[in-house]
């Protein structure tokens, strides 16, 4: 209590520097979105071969820094998991706040077979995602009746409840210990044992999601999704089943998340059921909101930055989580739309204010329009 | 045993049902819910406990400052953190929100630390029995002061010349605003009124379990959240039903059905409640239009 004036200059100075460090960037950020909407194919192609080729050569340069390593192993996994819950989100524009949740299911479900069964990893990769996406399924049922906050409650309340199950259900999960001992993965008589073969493995799931979301943003479904988060109501009168959507989004963000929780497993050879707490959740969530929702570039970074920073943050360690939340609040009120913003991407309407007229009752404006 | 359980779970009710109330308030003005709400629970405590054990003041006057800094620290959380988020999507007062709980709890830390603090004792604690239903001083003593506040809190709200102009607010909005009440300024009082019933609750829980931690408003303000949502949120009178009934309920789970899933019970019967009523037992039904 003695130290309050010493914590309130230094909070106060650092939101000042982040509130301006916010505002510059943010004009780079738009100067980028505008960038990538002006560039044609050729030239979109030739970006993304340089990107690609920058990952793959990685891990190469950076094998004297294993912490670097490790930090950008864990970095692409959170792109894995923001992206799949874009798919809920950002997509179909259902509030759900128990994603960690499926990441715990496929984390537990390869411990479980890898460690008791002497199962393939690829084989308890595969049923990961599939118990995961079951979970889902089960999760995506209730969402035929709950809209919004009740949602987001319902969701909460389910990765609660899995959390809780994974600590008292000892004889299966061992509890509050968790399990140990996870084998690394071997394909075809080759053991991944190092973290370079572990950054491609990631980074191979990683290219799949992206993939998986861009083609889905393109296609016939993608467009169904988009239609049921900006007006449920008008597009089941244009005839789009928006039960079918919504269950769907569900299960395809489960699977996915459920997939990362199963390399989670195998990474760090050990799972306990505090991996995967309500604030695994708000943190897959902060960083899709951040980046910006539905857009998948702007969710990709959104996961670099939410996870990088926490760790570039360590020289401050007592401070880092209070300016964690600074961040969080100045972002919402100078970006609203996130990092790369979603309709400027789509060269739409450049005014991130005008973006609140949506109807979705989770992106709509919430004060003025009622 | 089972009665020694009830009364353990109307005193813990009493508890959520205020800390309901808080949620409930704001959420019916400005249709948010403020995950802030359990770590202001939480500032509350530690405002009194700065009180007692720092400029040792006794426990009434204590109390109250504890409140009133609560309810100012409301009202700059919603000046600060909110209002310029109004106009924006509802998702990110969401996450403005998120990154107020995140923010506070590790403003606690850095002032007093992250460990437990023990609450010093100043209710003695003495049994009475009352035709076989056992209840310490203390849980009377949380009893009474939740049913003191719930009656303040109703007469601000159905008798008042704010509380009409609250009630108008969260129907409509506009309509309230064109009707020359200043919104702003309800959303204001409203704020200040739900955290200083939050700072309340969690006074009295450190009083309870005699210790303040900053993660104390973790899970209780999850609780809490459940509870109005079980009532209807938006619903007053609801929260505190929903409150009492988690509390007995979680008492008699935890003490019948196993104590490791006692947490978990509180979320079994949100889920079972909003699946058959999905407003909540006293929420009204809004037809969606287009």
């Amino acid at each position: 209590m003695g130290n309050l004036i010493d914590v309130l200059i230094k909070l106060s100075i650092a939101t000042v520097i982040l509130y301006f460090v916010i505002k510059i960037l943010s004009k780079g950020f738009d100067k980028i979105t505008d960038m990538i909407v002006a560039m044609d194919k050729e030239k979109n192609r030739k970006l993304i071969y340089l990107i690609v080729g920058i990952l793959l050569v990685l891990p190469f340069l950076l094998s004297r820094y294993p912490y670097i390593l490790r930090t950008s192993i864990m970095a692409i996994m959170y792109v894995v998991l923001a992206l799949s819950l874009n798919f809920v989100l950002g997509f179909a524009g259902q509030l759900s706040m128990g994603h960690a949740a499926f990441y715990g299911i496929g984390a537990y479900v390869t411990a479980l077979l890898m460690v008791n069964f002497n199962v393939p990893f690829l084989l308890a990769f595969i049923a990961s995602a599939i118990v995961a996406g079951i979970f889902g399924f089960l999760l995506g049922v209730p969402t035929l009746r709950l809209k919004g906050d009740y949602l987001a409650i319902t969701t909460i309340g389910f990765g609660e409840i899995l959390r809780l199950v994974l600590v008292n259900w000892v004889e299966v999960t061992r509890g509050p210990a968790g399990i140990p001992g996870i084998p690394s993965p071997s394909f075809f008589g080759f053991t991944i044992n190092n973290n370079i073969g572990y950054y491609y493995i990631i980074l191979l799931l990683a290219f799949f999601t992206v993939f998986v979301s861009n083609r889905l943003l393109n296609s016939r479904l993608g467009q169904g999704f988009i239609a049921v988060r900006d007006d449920e109501i008008a597009a089941e009168a244009m005839g789009i089943n928006s039960t079918y959507l919504k269950i769907l989004a569900f299960v395809l963000g489960a699977a996915i998340a459920g997939m990362a929780g199963s390399f989670f497993a195998t990474f760090v050879h050990y799972v306990n059921p505090d991996n995967f707490t309500y604030m695994e959740s708000v943190t897959i969530l902060c960083m899709v909101v951040l980046g910006g929702l539905g857009s998948i570039p702007g969710v990709i970074l959104g996961a670099i930055v939410l996870t990088v920073l926490p760790e570039a943050l360590r020289g401050i360690a007592l401070y880092r989580y209070a300016i964690y939340g600074l961040l969080l609040i100045l972002m919402m009120i100078n970006r609203p739309g996130g990092m790369i913003n979603m309709d400027r991407l789509k060269g739409g309407r450049k005014d991130e204010n005008s973006r609140g007229s949506r109807s979705n009752k989770v992106l709509r404006r919430s004060y003025s329009s009622r | 045993m089972f009665l020694e359980q009830l009364s353990n779970g109307i005193a813990l009710g009493s508890l959520y049902a205020l800390t309901a109330v808080g949620y409930t308030m704001v959420y019916g003005i400005i249709r948010l819910i403020n995950f802030a709400h359990g770590d202001i629970y939480m500032m509350g405590a530690f405002f009194t406990y700065t009180a007692i054990v720092y400029f040792n003041l006794p426990l009434v006057p204590s109390f109250i400052i504890g409140m009133a800094c609560a309810a100012l620290l409301g009202v700059l959380i919603a000046k600060f953190a909110y209002t310029p988020v109004f106009k924006a999507p509802k998702i990110n007062l969401f996450l403005c929100a998120i990154g107020m709980a995140i923010f506070l709890e590790n403003f606690a830390m850095l002032l007093w630390g992250p460990e437990t603090q023990s609450f010093p004792t100043i209710i003695q604690n003495q049994i009475y029995t009352f035709g076989g239903l056992k209840f310490t001083k203390l849980q009377a003593v949380i009893l009474l002061i939740s049913i003191f506040l719930a009656l303040v809190l109703s007469y601000i709200v159905k008798k008042t010349k704010i509380g009409r102009a609250m009630r108008c607010a969260s129907q409509d909005m506009v309509a309230a605003r064109l009707m020359g009440i200043n919104t702003n300024k309800i959303v204001f009082i409203t704020f200040a009124l739900g955290s200083a019933l939050g700072a309340a609750a969690g006074t009295l829980v450190a009083m309870y379990y005699k210790a303040v931690y900053p993660m104390m408003g973790f899970s209780a303000g999850l609780k809490a959240f459940v509870a109005a949502v079980i009532g209807g949120i938006g619903s007053i009178t609801g929260a505190m039903f929903g409150g009492l009934i988690m509390g007995v309920v979680e008492s008699l789970g935890a003490a019948y059905i196993s104590s490791g899933y006692r947490d978990a019970i509180a979320f079994i019967i949100l889920i079972i409640i909003l699946l058959f009523k999905p407003t909540g037992l006293f929420g009204k039904t809004v037809k969606e239009k287009v």
